[in-house]
């Protein structure tokens, strides 16, 4: 894989704005980021993630409805073709009826609503004035209810990006939806902990005009989100799904993208695939093959080929499953037309028989066009003339249980004729190699929202925008500059203005006189090197609290703790103990200790005077735990003999 | 306001800018606001919901509410109403199918959604369900007969009785199984009150409803329907009984009498239980299976008795502790006729009540006693107090449902009056208010956090 991913990947300049002008490459960014607060969205259960056995599953299945505007929506009915059983697997501590749609909504979380009011603050997008909470109409299962409650907080917003503005086009709240856990044949099993927790959803415009650019936006506005201090960190806990369109095609979904940098090769791949697809269907008119001059035919053939020497084939057969051959007409090598690297448009029919057909076990389909694929060249030919297929006909066979076999069938059709008209416009997921990606579901259109009759709209009042406004953090890129006036190191600075510290080490400086580099260096760098240590020896300690955190360095100011010992205090602190960070020893107290360690280490002679002096103030300061003062300590053993 | 009002649910200062404005619903604008523009369609507005803002869909689908103080300008760029319907077909009728009448009474069952109240409407014309439940037609023909429109707290003695007499003449009229759509709250007053008033039916009768209506896409509605239907179609129990969901998880439903079944929670799918008996059957969209033997079958003949009246000077007195005697006084003085209590325990109430309840007897008010343990009979020999209240005139009502007694007793007043007759007519069992025996597993509620309770649950099957 790492080979092949190496491959993929080496001697692309991902930011060629030539190349990818000239292709019309346009991308737009949706970031789905978890908020912290303590319990989910529309009911009390705590946020929590659990991976142990469930306590109970209950199983169910989904319809599709019509939307407000009196139509149903295409994606809905595809995925009503699946007709898929829906296991979710239940958390008595996590998740309560309300996620098993049970119970009816409870008031939409109020701490939740001012996070995602403060995002879309420092998003500088334009707050709604009554917040709507509306119905996304989800049938694949993911949801318990068959819609996620989502509400619009904000729109048109922007981030600063290479001297231009990157359009915010809106920030949504919305509850998560489950963890898919299997998804085989006709049975797909969902867990439920994640559901319902609060998110935020930030959708960008196609603003992004190379995969670079798409992977340098994703992480600015990861940075963004991180610096409200309101999101919650850790697997799973943020994900970005990229839109994709090139000259001459729609918008493609790439869903659920693990890593920030495989956007670069995802993107590029992915508008690779429009173009080859743009190129087939070129390819296919200059054949006659048009809309109006498209022909196939489906045969049920598991008659004609119950002698085959495949033995997968004649295995299905003796269960009592069909073939079905699809004739593509005219289409002969055409289906060879390559895609995406060593994938063809045969991949294409097979995703979509893949997940509407469930027929997931592959290959699941066989191109027939003269090579005679799983059958040999000679049975093919018997095959053709059978039922009548012409010698520049392509033929695609698909099998399984009846029902299943007849939707392959027609899913292949449906494929293909659409390769005649346009690109569809898909939910892809991404291969293993983090390049590629295969066919999801189609991508839902507006015809799946409608309101939510459970819960009432919430109108935002000025006060609670004033109140928030107040609150919000500011921008990562402001704070960062204004770190750096403070001589803060600009790695540490960057560091700091995302961390969930930023808040407190405001409030320190204005409140207090410590060292800004110092605060920094504490909250960011210590904290992240001690916690690491007790990592190593098994402790698992949560982080202090905030208040504990301000009162400690607080105090510290106040006595005006040196360095090393607010180090060592800092640590009793993480680890849980009760920590006073303390003064410099008084000067008797100094006294007393130069006199012990001179007297300790009298026989201990290093070259020059110097070095000696050197070695002894080092162990006065570690033995008074950094709290004897480097200075005053050298003057007083210079002082003796 | 008439449905051609062109700004639906919008009242005082919205409407005011709006007309000002010169907007309209469903129209496509561009909204000019002190915070940008806003594109999208303009939505009538829920008349519950306050008048300073206007809801706007975007076309991404999404709804908002712009302040009406804030709009600058409103530019009207199209015009696009809503034509939701539910795709209509006509229903296909098949001859050798078994033909069902669906009588509606109000609840939903496919739907579409109402603007002005956020309410949902009822999909009901064959066309519509068809459109809505195409699996329906793969069980039976279907004719449908709306009776009223109404909530399910809305039905009461005047509906009870109309449906019972449609159901009568439907029945003369040949029909092989009855489908009664219901709001679910009060499923169970309906099907006692149908229990009592159609008799003996020939044919199923089966009432049905959803917990979670069918503008979702997760309800409950459309595997309801089909298994009332199959039921009512196909099925060989010839009795008033209630279709809801066995588990929650959508596998099969349950087939309650309707005199023993009762809403057990506010919104569980498999809210409907059968109390201190066992169901008389398990039921899917292709099938019934009964659990028990003692059924009143499927016949051929039309022998069916409506006897359909009720007296509503009835009250249900729900006994709480510190209960003063002023309650039973105000049912007295103003002219109740019975009062069912639903008592303590084996059926008790505290001593204050013992004189207006002598007093109430006294008059030829009949007074029933029912527990509100709801499992279980009443027993009030146990105790002198129980025997104190027998002496006052009490009648226990031995395990008949408290909503069941009250149903009945209105039934039964309206045919006499005497108490002696009340009484023998209570404890006459018309199907099952009244059962001899409660069975090891009539009472189950399985205790949540126990290991083997818990072992059952991990395999999904509750
Ligand atoms: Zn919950």
């Amino acid at each position: 894989m790492d080979a092949w991913r190496k491959k993929l990947i080496e001697d692309i300049d991902f930011d060629d704005k030539e190349f990818y002008s000239a292709l019309g490459f346009k991308c737009g960014l949706e970031i789905h980021q978890q908020l912290d607060t303590k319990k989910k969205l529309f009911c009390h259960c705590p946020v929590g993630y659990r991976n142990d056995e469930p306590d109970a599953i209950i199983l169910r299945h989904m319809r599709p409805t019509l939307s407000e505007m009196g139509t149903y929506d295409g994606t809905a009915l595809m995925e009503f073709k699946t007709k898929k059983q829906v296991i979710y697997q239940l958390y008595r501590d996590n998740v309560c009826t309300y996620e098993m749609d049970d119970t009816p909504p409870f008031p939409m979380n109020q701490e939740a609503l001012d996070y995602a009011i403060e995002i879309a603050l420092m998003l500088g997008c334009q707050l709604v004035d009554e917040v709507h909470i509306t119905r996304k109409q989800y049938l694949d299962g993911s949801i318990p209810t068959g819609f996620q409650r989502t509400a619009i907080i904000g729109v048109d917003g922007w981030i600063p990006y290479r001297g231009r503005k990157i359009r915010i086009q809106q920030l949504a709240l919305e509850e998560d939806a489950c963890r898919e856990v299997e998804d085989r044949r006709h049975t797909i099993v969902f867990r439920t902990d994640r559901l319902s927790t609060p998110l935020v959803e930030v959708v960008t415009k196609p603003d992004m005009l190379t995969p670079h650019e798409a992977a340098e936006v994703d992480e600015l506005l990861g940075r963004l989100l991180r610096a409200s201090g309101r999101v919650r960190r850790g697997i799973g806990t943020a994900r970005q799904d990229v839109n994709v369109s090139i000259n001459g095609s729609d918008r493609v979904e790439i869903k659920g993208v693990p890593r920030t940098p495989d956007i670069r090769a995802l993107t590029h791949y992915e508008a690779l695939r429009h173009k080859a697809l743009l190129d087939l269907r070129e390819e296919l008119h200059k054949r006659g093959i048009t809309p109006t001059g498209f022909r196939a035919e489906d045969h049920e053939v598991t008659g004609l080929l119950k002698n085959t020497s495949n033995p997968r084939l004649r295995a299905l057969i003796d269960e009592g499953e069909v073939i079905h051959a699809v004739n593509l007409k005219g289409w002969r090598e055409l289906i060879r037309h390559e895609t995406q690297p060593a994938l063809t448009f045969a991949a294409e029919l097979a995703g979509r028989v893949r997940v509407i057909a469930c027929l997931d076990e592959m290959p699941n389909i066989f191109v027939l066009d003269g090579r005679g694929e799983g059958l040999g060249v000679e049975a093919e030919e018997h095959l053709r003339k059978e039922i009548g297929a012409a010698e520049e006909d392509t033929l695609v066979l698909v099998w399984g249980p009846a029902e299943d076999a007849l939707t392959g069938a027609q899913e292949i059709i449906i494929r293909a004729k659409e390769a005649v008209q346009f690109i569809p416009q898909e939910s892809r997921q991404h291969m293993p190699d983090a390049c590629r990606t295969d066919f999801e579901r189609i991508l839902p259109g507006p015809d799946r929202m409608y309101p939510d009759t459970d819960s009432a709209p919430v109108a935002i009042s000025k006060e609670r925008v004033e109140r928030l406004q107040a609150d919000a953090a500011p921008c990562p890129w402001d704070r960062e500059e204004r770190y750096m006036k403070m001589k803060i190191p600009e790695h540490l600075a960057a560091d700091l203005a995302i961390h969930p510290s930023a808040r407190l080490f405001d409030q320190l400086i204005e409140e207090t006189s410590l060292n800004p580099t110092l605060l920094a260096e504490a909250l960011v760098q210590w904290q992240k090197a001690i916690k690491r240590d007790k990592r190593k020896v098994g402790l698992n300690i949560s982080p202090p609290y905030e208040e504990s955190l301000e009162s400690f360095f607080k105090a510290a100011a106040d006595c005006n703790t040196p360095r090393r010992a607010l180090y060592y205090a800092f640590e009793k602190l993480l680890y849980g103990e009760n920590a006073e960070p303390p003064s410099f020893l008084s000067g008797e107290e100094l006294k007393a200790l130069c006199k012990k360690v001179a007297r300790e280490f009298a026989d201990v002679r290093y070259k020059t005077r110097e070095l000696t002096l050197d070695f002894l103030v080092g162990e006065i300061i570690e033995q008074s735990q950094g709290r004897a003062e480097p200075a005053k300590t050298r003057f007083l053993l210079s002082s003796y003999p | 306001m008439d449905e051609k009002d062109q700004l639906k649910g919008y009242r005082g200062r919205a409407r005011k800018v709006l007309e000002y404005m010169g907007a309209r619903v469903w129209a496509e604008v561009e909204i000019e606001t002190d915070k940008g523009i806003f594109e999208g369609i303009i939505l009538p507005r829920s008349e519950q919901a306050d008048d300073l803002h206007v809801v706007l869909k975007l076309f991404t689908g999404y709804n908002i509410g712009l302040a009406v103080d804030r709009i600058k300008s409103i530019k009207e760029k199209g015009f696009r109403k809503a034509h939701y319907k539910i795709p209509e077909q006509e229903f296909p009728y098949d001859p050798a199918k078994p033909n069902v009448t669906l009588l509606g009474t109000g609840g939903t069952i496919a739907s579409r959604l109402d603007y002005r109240t956020g309410a949902v409407i009822p999909a009901f014309t064959p066309g519509e369900l068809y459109g809505a439940v195409p699996e329906l037609a793969d069980i039976c023909n279907l004719k449908t007969e709306k009776l009223f429109g109404v909530f399910s707290e809305n039905m009461g003695p005047a509906e009870y009785i109309t449906t019972a007499k449609t159901i009568g003449r439907e029945i003369e009229a040949g029909v092989d199984g009855i489908v009664i759509g219901h709001g679910t709250d009060t499923m169970h007053h309906t099907a006692a009150a149908l229990t009592f008033m159609v008799q003996n039916p020939p044919v199923p009768i089966i009432i049905v409803g959803s917990q979670r209506s069918s503008d979702r896409p997760s309800s409950d509605a459309a595997f309801n329907l089909r298994c009332a239907s199959n039921a009512a179609a196909r099925g060989h129990i010839a009795e008033v009984m209630v279709c809801m969901f066995g588990p929650t998880s959508d596998t099969y439903n349950l087939l309650h009498r309707g005199t023993r079944v009762r809403k057990m929670h506010s919104s569980y799918r498999s809210t409907f239980r059968t109390i201190s008996d066992i169901p008389v059957a398990t039921c899917t969209p292709t099938e019934v299976k009964p659990l028990r033997k003692d059924f009143n079958p499927r016949r051929k003949d039309r022998q069916v008795k409506i006897d359909a009246r009720f007296d509503d000077r009835v009250a249900i007195v729900y006994y709480y502790p510190a209960m003063k005697p002023d309650i039973i006084e105000s049912l007295i003085d103003n002219g109740y006729k019975g009062i069912v209590i639903a008592g303590t325990g084996l059926g008790h109430v505290n001593k204050p009540l013992y004189e207006p309840l002598r007093k109430a007897c006294k008059m030829g008010i009949s007074v029933m006693m029912t527990v509100q343990t709801l499992w279980g009979y009443v027993q009030m020999f146990v105790y002198d107090t129980g025997r104190d209240l027998m002496e006052l005139g009490i009648v226990p009502c031995s395990n008949m449902l408290p909503e069941v007694a009250y149903i009945k007793l209105g039934w039964v007043l309206a045919h006499t009056e005497t108490r002696e007759e009340v009484a023998k007519m209570m404890l006459t069992t018309v199907n099952g208010e009244i059962t001899e025996r409660e069975p090891h597993d009539g009472y189950l509620i399985f205790q949540g956090g126990l290991p083997e309770i818990e072992e059952f649950l991990k395999r999904g099957l509750r």
